[in-house]
């Protein structure tokens, strides 16, 4: 039903990564784009950040790694990678295709029709 | 004698002392091995689960560094259902920015695929908005729901008034058109999906009409799977038993009614599924304490017997949930805590 604190909140608090607060967004792309279990996937995520295990769910740690990176975080500050220009850097950061990415790359290279 | 707090499925509070938050424990468990003739959980399992409800505090949370991702279904439709008035755009931008969603999910609000295929035109510039926008990975879901096959909405007699009648080989011959209907419209809504550029498809609250159902979303997870190869593919379920409502019918020479959780996963990973979920349901007349050793016994046989990564359902009325429609923070956090560690999972 429609209650995110009883609901989303509490579970995000009690067992979530953190989503892009942290690396969460990350090693939820390898279990969908590569059918990795959650080890598999942290420490895949951890070696391609060159971050320990543990830093993945670490917000202040992560909200630096990903302005290093450039791969988009919560605070979007000006000229920092938003949206799909995030996610060009972490297909290319995570060696992994995101669709939408290709896409997009498919449309931009068209030729112009006059 | 001290006594702890907890409540029972309906969400009521009651008060154990530990010897009978130590039997509800045990008979979870036992009733899960049973049904499904799976191990219970360990002693060192039960001791865990017993500390978890004697913590006195009103939220609980994994170790540092169990934490596991976390997936939605239905997800553009719960704020609108708490008449918060957001587009989907903005529940996505919600999700990612305020609620730390490791991955997202649009849906319509009339939460099936019949109903979505035909409002695709207006689903399709929706997400491909959403994705230029927004960073997490984006799940399109909806039921396959085989009800919504029957008539008067529908096109097939329905079973349920034919079994009254004794009109079993009808009843069943409509269920297999049924599932006919649902396999088409799933890879329908899953194409132009996929083809606007989700990253995966999201199958929730599978088999809810029984055998038929959960082979249509079997058999329209082997053909997304070969049409679109990089997909992802998540299967939630609607229950821990796969109700024999045809109860003849086979994927891949297994039987599929009465099939339970550890036997679900491996016929979805034949089929192509990224993403299993399994889903236990809360027994309203047992205590919290109850209610999670079991869903916890079941999950862990399902994790154990599984390549792909399990994302368990733990929401309102399952995986430990009570039923009620604002869960209390210390029922879920215990729920949430206690299915990760136990039993190992990828995600919730």
């Amino acid at each position: 039903m429609g209650d995110p604190l009883g609901m989303h909140i509490t579970h995000s608090i009690a067992s979530g990564m953190g989503g892009m607060r942290t690396a969460g967004d990350l090693v939820g792309r390898m279990q969908m784009s590569r059918g990795m279990k959650i080890k598999e996937a942290k420490e895949y995520v951890a070696s391609k950040l060159k971050v320990s295990v543990s830093d993945l769910a670490d917000p202040v740690v992560m909200s630096e790694v990903r302005e290093d990176l450039d791969i988009g975080r919560v605070n979007a500050l000006p000229r920092i990678a938003k949206g799909i220009d995030a996610k060009f850097r972490i297909a290319d950061l995570l060696d992994i295709e995101i669709n939408c990415v290709n896409m997009f790359k498919d449309r931009i290279n068209r030729k112009l029709r006059v | 004698m001290e006594k702890f707090y907890t409540r029972m499925g309906d969400g009521s509070v009651i008060e154990l002392s530990e010897s009978e938050l130590k039997r509800d424990l045990e008979e979870g468990t036992r009733d899960a091995a049973e049904r499904a003739k799976i191990p219970p959980l360990s002693e060192d399992d039960l001791r865990r689960l017993l500390e978890i409800y004697e913590c006195p505090d009103k939220s609980v949370g994994v170790e540092r560094g169990k934490e596991v991702i976390l997936s939605y279904d239905s997800g553009t439709t719960k704020f609108n259902r708490a008449n918060v008035s957001v587009s989907k755009l903005q529940s996505l931008q919600i999700y990612e920015r305020m609620l730390g969603a490791d991955t997202m999910e649009m849906g319509h609000m009339d939460y099936s695929y019949k109903p979505a295929k035909s409002i695709m035109w207006i689903e399709q510039p929706t997400l491909e908005q959403a994705l230029l926008i927004t960073i997490p990975a984006l799940f399109y879901g909806a039921m396959p729901n085989l009800g919504l096959y029957t008539q008067p909405d529908g096109p097939c007699p329905n079973p349920m008034g034919l079994i009254p009648q004794g009109k079993i080989s009808e009843a069943r011959a409509a269920q297999e058109e049924m599932a006919e209907h649902a396999v088409k419209d799933m890879v329908y809504v899953g194409s132009v999906m996929y083809e606007s550029g989700a990253d995966g498809i999201n199958f929730d609250t599978t088999a809810a009409a029984g055998d038929a159902e959960f082979l249509a979303a079997l058999r329209a997870v082997e053909i997304l799977r070969k049409k679109y190869p990089q997909m992802c593919i998540e299967v939630g379920m609607a229950g821990e038993f796969i109700l024999g409502m045809h109860g003849e019918l086979t994927y891949e020479g297994v039987r599929l009614a009465g099939l339970y959780p550890h036997k679900q996963v491996e016929l979805m990973e034949k089929a192509g599924a990224t993403i299993f979920g399994p889903a236990i349901n809360t027994n309203t007349d047992k205590s919290c304490p109850w209610n999670v050793a079991r869903a916890a016994t079941f999950t862990k046989a399902c994790v154990e017997n599984s390549h792909l990564p399990i994302h368990a359902n733990v929401g309102m009325g399952v995986g430990g949930i009570p039923v009620t429609e604002t869960p209390p923070v210390d029922s879920v956090s215990r729920a949430s805590k206690a299915m990760v560690e136990i039993t190992r999972l990828d995600g919730l």
